[in-house]
């Protein structure tokens, strides 16, 4: 039964391995030189072996007799010991240069001592030599595909960050040329076709566009843009062709920048890869050291103190079981897959994560802290209101908006927004900026008076306060007073949902820092539900606060800090973790955040939070499974059950199943 | 100074061992090895001769997986 079993897996691996070297092999990045000769070496020993087992032991014997007696015993050893070195030779010259290394419990002197020894018994009992050769197949076999699977997934996952352009068109003499992006300077212009990338951030001078930015944010509306819109590098020209003058060089681009970021991601170590690391520096010795006193211990008390033959054959054969276990493969390969696999999927989705701790930090957050202004909202401040006119709405903002024209102050951009029409400066003279409360300007030849309570105090006009919170604009035509326009920050629209989802993926508090007044702060919390709230925070304040945050909370939980980083850098790098939002182009909060979002929606953040979960998910089952697997087999076979075909299935199985497992990691789009 | 290295590794456990190895050669101050990314990154010490330090480090990482490749 095992006979016919063993024939046809070495049918199915010829048959494989000869499929894989026409297919696979010749196509250009199919396989690398190295992996197709031991593709190679697979199939000729998998063929000799097949023919060498379809021939009867009896048939040496007479072969031999004719030489010397025994010599039949001597040449089937020969034709099986070739077939051996062909697909082990490197493994054995491997395992001897590790020991003159000084380096003798690797994987290579494991699987060397091992199908050695099952070599050593066969010849001893002129029996099975298939299993060395068959385990050695085997753990090659495994091998390659370990080899090939991580090359493939390692390929898959920088292909979902291929965001490096390759070239950039230059307009020299009316022909356009391709250079490489390193060599353009800044404040060149260059020319984006559609369907190229943007290679280097710029303004537009020339022409519109609609913009896939989904490399970059993993958002797929498309962003369009015109003459004066500032583009980032990364993303796709889909429709018209751009001139753009470059502000940067290629090296500072946000293209450059995301790179470096990811490429150095892994180079940051999670504490599970570190424990993975350790363990497989105790575990190796300690299955040696289990093995040499199984291959001595037992025979020894059989024989001296219980008065029994001592077996040694079958206890040595037990103690070789046991060290092809002993490879701790599987485990070091699928932890940082699986966090790679994590990183990538997640940079897929416009969320950048520094290194695989972070990403293991994230997972065990409880604390999230945001920054308001820019995080929740959408630190636009917009007309929010506009109360107690006497005279239309239309007309209320036409006269603010015109008497602030001059102005670059956030609220009077809000006021020409929401009049949404070009300010004609020629209506407007007399124009007066009173510091600290307003503008006083003619209008059409009106006097028009535009500000807060101190201005319309100083002018002696009474007026209404307002029960909105937000920044009150006073407007007094003429000297009488005409309403107010309330002001205020928007909330995004993804801000609640964002909150209550966090709360549901297992976040204990929510707080908000914002330097604005209470009551704005207040009603913001409260449409949100944020659970606590500081308000009237300096920056400073902003760090000494999260510091007392971080002071109160479990040792073993994370707090995160989510902010835009524009004022809240020293926070970003206080936190356990912090998270920039919207940093596309802001450099100081992609130096100090550990996970920089590439859009300003804060649902981003819950993604993140899933994707860690399912990454770490995974990691403590490859764990637990590899473990498990390997404990199991490991009594198996110090009782005799296992056998040494169960053993390399279980160490090249289940490094299968976890590869396999890691890169589910990949797959974050619906989470 | 950091200079980052192409690096060709086979085994995790390698990267491991072979990150552990280079951070012993004198003029590394820090060296870490991603098996995913298949880079090395060094650290070189202040004063020290990059090309002479990558070849001390090439020849502790052969010792522990003899067919290594680093692109220096």
């Amino acid at each position: 039964m095992q006979e016919l079993i063993i024939n046809i897996l070495l049918c199915v691996i010829i048959i494989t391995a000869a499929g894989l070297l026409i297919f696979v092999g010749s196509r250009k990045d199919g396989m690398k030189k190295k992996q197709k000769k031991t593709m190679i070496r697979i199939l000729i020993c998998a063929s000799v072996l097949l023919i060498l087992q379809q021939i009867p032991a009896e048939l040496f014997k007479e072969l031999g007799e004719v030489l010397f007696p025994s010599a039949g015993r001597w040449i089937r050893f020969l034709c099986y010991f070739a077939d051996y070195l062909i697909i082990g030779c490197d493994i054995l010259k491997k395992a001897i240069l590790g020991i003159r290394n000084g380096r003798i419990f690797d994987e290579n002197f494991l699987m060397a001592i091992a199908t050695v020894g099952a070599m050593t018994i066969a010849i001893y009992e002129n029996g099975d030599y298939l299993e060395a050769i068959a385990v050695m197949l085997f753990y090659q076999i495994g091998e390659w595909f370990q080899g090939y699977a991580v090359g493939k997934s390692r390929r898959n996952i920088t292909e979902l960050m291929d965001i490096r352009p390759d070239y950039a068109n230059i307009e020299i003499n009316g022909r356009l040329e391709k250079i490489a992006p390193e060599e353009v300077k800044t404040r060149s212009i260059i020319v984006v076709q559609p369907g190229e990338k943007i290679p280097i951030d710029g303004i537009v001078v020339e022409g519109n566009s609609s913009l896939n930015t989904s490399a970059l944010t993993g958002e797929s509306l498309p962003r369009t843009v015109s003459t004066g819109d500032e583009v980032i590098s990364g993303c796709i020209s889909m429709t018209g062709v751009l001139k753009i003058q470059t502000t940067k060089e290629f090296g500072e681009s946000t293209v450059s920048r995301i790179l470096d970021l990811v490429e150095n991601a892994s180079s940051r170590k999670s504490k599970s890869e570190a424990f993975i690391s350790k363990f497989a520096r105790i575990y190796t010795p300690a299955v040696c050291i289990g093995a040499a006193v199984l291959a001595i211990l037992p025979p020894l008390v059989r024989a001296l103190l219980m008065g029994l033959s001592a077996e040694w054959g079958i206890w040595i054969y037990r103690a070789l079981t046991f060290l092809v276990i002993s490879c701790p493969c599987a485990l070091v390969i699928s932890i940082p897959l699986s966090f790679f696999a994590g990183i990538g999927g997640a940079g897929s989705q416009g969320i950048l994560i520094k290194g695989s701790n972070y990403l293991e930090a994230l997972s065990k957050t409880k604390v999230i802290v945001f920054d308001k202004t820019g995080t929740l909202t959408k630190g636009v401040f917009e007309v929010n209101g506009i109360h107690h006119n006497k005279i239309p709405e239309s007309k209320l903002i036409e006269y603010a908006a015109l008497a602030e024209c001059a102005s670059s102050h956030p609220i009077s951009k809000s006021l020409k927004k929401a009049y949404g029409r070009e300010t004609d400066r020629s209506r407007v003279s007399n124009i007066e900026e009173i510091s600290g409360k307003g503008v006083i300007a003619k209008v059409d030849g009106v006097e028009v008076a535009v500000g807060n309570n101190k201005l319309m105090n100083s002018l002696n006009i009474p007026c209404n306060d307002c029960h909105k919170t937000g920044t009150i604009v006073h407007i007094a035509v003429n000297k009488a007073y005409s309403g107010h326009i309330v002001i205020s920050d928007i909330v995004k629209e993804n801000s609640a949902e964002t909150i209550s989802s966090l709360k549901k993926c297992g976040i204990e508090k929510t707080v908000m820092l914002t330097g604005d007044s209470e009551d704005v702060a207040c009603l913001t919390a409260k449409t949100l539900r944020i659970d606590e709230v500081y308000s009237e925070l300096l920056p400073a304040d902003k760090v000494s606060k999260t510091e007392e945050l971080l002071d109160i909370k479990l040792k073993k939980s994370k707090l995160a800090f989510v902010g835009d980083g524009i004022n809240d850098a020293p926070v970003l790098s206080r936190a356990d973790i912090g998270i920039a939002m919207g940093a596309m182009g802001s450099d100081a909060a992609i130096e100090a955040a550990d996970i920089v979002l590439m859009d300003d929606d804060p649902l981003k953040i819950v993604k993140a939070m899933r994707i860690s979960r399912k990454c770490m998910r995974i990691v403590y089952q490859n764990i637990i499974m590899a473990l498990v697997v390997k404990f199991i087999c490991l009594a198996l076979g110090a009782v005799g059950i296992a056998n040494m075909y169960l053993a390399i299935f279980a160490d090249v199985g289940v490094m299968m199943i976890a590869v396999l497992n890691a890169i589910r990691c990949l797959f974050v789009k619906k989470l | 100074m950091k200079k980052i290295f192409k690096i060709e590794v086979d085994c995790a456990n390698c990267a491991n061992l072979m990150e552990t190895a280079a951070n012993k050669i004198d003029g590394v101050s820090s060296a870490t090895v991603s098996f995913m990314t298949q880079k090395m990154t060094v650290d070189f010490e202040d004063g020290s001769n990059p090309d002479k330090v990558m070849k001390a480090v090439l020849k502790a990482c052969r010792k522990i997986e003899p067919d290594c490749e680093i692109e220096f």
